[in-house]
């Protein structure tokens, strides 16, 4: 995409926002497991599983397309 | 209060927590940034409205797809589902995938190989400036018209899920996206638009998981269904399609698969140039036509986040929802249910995420509308009726300030908006008359060498003209005379008429355009070059493996669409 105008990626914004947010629904999940909210099926504590779910995707995406590789 | 908030109701339905709020500002903080990055990259005018054409297939996919995916779609859709049953997905299978895969492989050669900028630019090629400047003012005011109804939407559903303020969420949201896309221009729209695309899937994606769990998986949900609304069948596509009577929508297969598959459908995705200027972006000709294909296996996916929500909702919310119409204090109408569903399973965090999602999705269908507007009034009316012969600079200085007049237009159309009873059937019945005819005209223009120029224009008036006459027949006139004529049945809900009436104003686009044609003097062939498929040589990719041809992958598509037909019959 960027092979004219050098322009980074697309990818490298989607993994920043999928990084930021998985850190803050993961720390949010953590803090919430003594106290779960008032959700259906909360025992399940998905923010922690979908928080570091973003975490490891988002990580991934700025690693494989962070600007100095393009 | 107005009709449209009243669709929702009355009390705020979920409270933000801190980190949920921080997840709201982060993506405006991001977009912002993303959109003043761009600007240094949209100097020239096909930098600004075709991103340089340089995206990649995969972009150019996303974007196509997501240009599709907004909020007004999300909630609409999951509340047709809790409505309609899994028939609301033949919106998402038999109503877009063949006719992406039809885009990519028959049609984009054309639009690619001419170097048009948009669709009425095209028209220009073919047939002349009739065609072309009756396309592009209709377009011109529909894409205002849907960012006035996007913004409007957003800040009724911030209104009624947040208690936000409805002027401080259509001012923010109009800065905020005439910020970025006058900055970068379509660059900037595609990279909210594939952002928009991931936020929608990883913010909605829970629900049906966590939904599935609930229910003890698909035939748990069935069943539940089943003792929730005993008699009702919600979860078969085509079996109830044999009668008008057997299903709530009160269409049949004929309406479904020529009005929607055949005609809507096909003028939707194959026309409208919100959806097909984003292909125009891709970087080659295999890119362009591979973008819709790519675009049509995510658009197959699309009713797991948003029909199944719907589903789940009859299965498993305490509540009966109702139609807006009918809605009184304490209950919830269908369009409520993915808000209701996202409530149900989401806590701090996982909410800020999902109202990040939909907030997204309405600020890149406000975004989509705006850069198409900039596109077709820059190229399609101004330059050719206006100003011939400014620089190039100018057109693209033209461009950043259309993109803010068109917003500004569009906030007082959002006001409007406030005014009217049921706008948004109003809007899908508008966009319904002008896509369906054009589907007509650019098909023919395309694929019969022999359309005139007078042809072209009076064909796509005429099916215009009869399609709006048809709406005020059946909505307006007299509804109980009219919509069993042209919706073939008394019980023809609004979707179902819809379809009818696309159906009739292509018939009468193609019987006009044939006619005049016969008694019209046709263009000489060395005009068409490039422009008609049997004067055109398309280029082939015979060197490249067969995983790397779009045939392949639209066969593929095909497939899967007729196995997804088969499981869900």
């Amino acid at each position: 995409m960027s092979e004219k105008h050098h322009i980074i990626p697309v990818w490298f914004f989607v993994g920043v926002l999928l990084f930021v947010y998985g850190i803050l629904i993961f720390i949010s999940g953590i803090a919430e497991l003594s106290h779960p909210p008032d959700t259906v099926l909360s025992n399940l504590h998905a923010p922690v599983w979908w928080g570091a779910l973003l975490i490891v995707l988002g990580g991934a995406y700025c690693l494989i397309f962070r600007p100095k590789n393009t | 209060m107005s009709p449209l908030l009243a669709m929702f109701v009355a009390e705020r339905l979920v409270k933000l927590s801190g980190v949920d709020l921080a997840i709201i500002a982060f993506y405006f903080l991001l977009v912002l940034v993303i959109g003043f990055y761009l600007k240094k990259f949209a100097n020239t005018g096909e930098d600004f409205f075709l991103a340089g054409r340089e995206m990649t297939a995969w972009v150019a996919g996303l974007a196509f797809v997501s240009a599709n995916l907004g909020s007004l779609e999300l909630l609409g859709w999951a509340g047709s589902a809790y409505q309609y049953g899994i028939m609301a997905a033949h919106w998402y299978w038999v109503g877009a995938i063949p006719a992406m895969v039809f885009l990519g492989l028959v049609m984009m050669p054309f639009y690619y190989i001419s170097k048009t900028h948009s669709v009425p630019g095209y028209l220009k090629l073919r047939y002349g400036t009739e065609a072309a400047g009756l396309s592009a003012i209709t377009f011109a005011v529909m894409t205002i018209l849907m960012s006035g109804v996007n913004m409007y939407a957003m800040a009724v559903v911030m209104k009624v899920v947040l208690g936000w303020d409805i002027n401080f969420s259509i001012w923010v949201s109009s800065l905020t996206v005439g910020v970025y896309v006058a900055a970068g221009g379509l660059f900037s729209a595609i990279f909210n638009e594939v952002l928009q695309f991931f936020l929608i899937w990883f913010g909605a994606l829970l629900i049906p998981i966590l939904g599935l769990i609930e229910t003890h998986g698909w035939a748990g949900m069935v069943a539940r269904i089943q003792q929730n609304f005993p008699g009702q069948d919600f979860t078969h596509m085509w079996a109830p399609m044999g009668s008008f009577a057997n299903n709530p929508m009160g269409i049949n297969w004929i309406g479904i698969v020529f009005g929607l598959g055949a005609v809507q459908s096909m003028g939707y995705w194959t026309t409208d140039f919100l959806v097909v200027q984003r292909v125009l972006s891709a970087r080659d000709i295999r890119s362009a036509k591979l973008a819709p294909i790519i675009g049509s296996f995510f658009k197959m996916a699309v009713p797991l986040i948003v029909i199944l929500p719907g589903l789940l909702g009859l299965a498993v919310l305490p509540m009966h929802l109702v139609p807006a119409s009918d809605l009184q204090a304490g209950q919830h109408s269908y369009n409520e249910v993915l808000p209701l569903m996202l409530a149900r399973y989401c806590g701090p965090g996982l909410l800020g995420l999902g109202i990040t999602a939909l907030v997204a999705g309405f600020m890149a269908g406000m975004a989509g509308n705006v850069s198409a507007f900039a596109t077709v009034w820059t190229y399609d009316i101004y330059r050719p009726y206006l100003n011939k012969t400014a620089p190039d600079k100018h057109y693209v200085s033209m461009g950043r300030w259309c993109t803010i007049i068109g917003l500004i237009i569009s906030i007082g159309t959002a006001y409007l908006v406030m005014g009217f009873a049921s706008i948004m059937d109003y809007v899908q019945a508008l966009f319904g008359f002008f896509i369906a005819p054009l589907f007509g005209t650019v098909l023919l223009g395309m694929l019969w060498k022999r359309v005139t120029r007078w042809a072209g224009f009076l064909g796509l008036l005429a099916g215009t003209l009869s399609s709006l006459t048809m709406f005020l027949l059946m909505h307006k006139i007299d509804p109980d005379k009219w919509v069993p004529i042209f919706a073939r049945s008394p019980l023809a809900k609004g979707l179902a008429q819809d379809m009818y009436q696309s159906l009739w104003a292509c018939v009468t686009c193609v019987v006009v355009t044939v006619l005049v044609t016969l008694v019209t003097k046709p263009k000489p062939d060395q005009e068409l070059v490039g422009l008609v498929y049997s004067l055109t040589p398309i280029a082939h990719e015979e060197h490249a493996s067969i995983f790397h041809k779009p045939a392949f992958w639209g066969a593929v598509a095909m497939v899967l669409f007729v196995v997804l037909q088969i499981i869900f019959w």
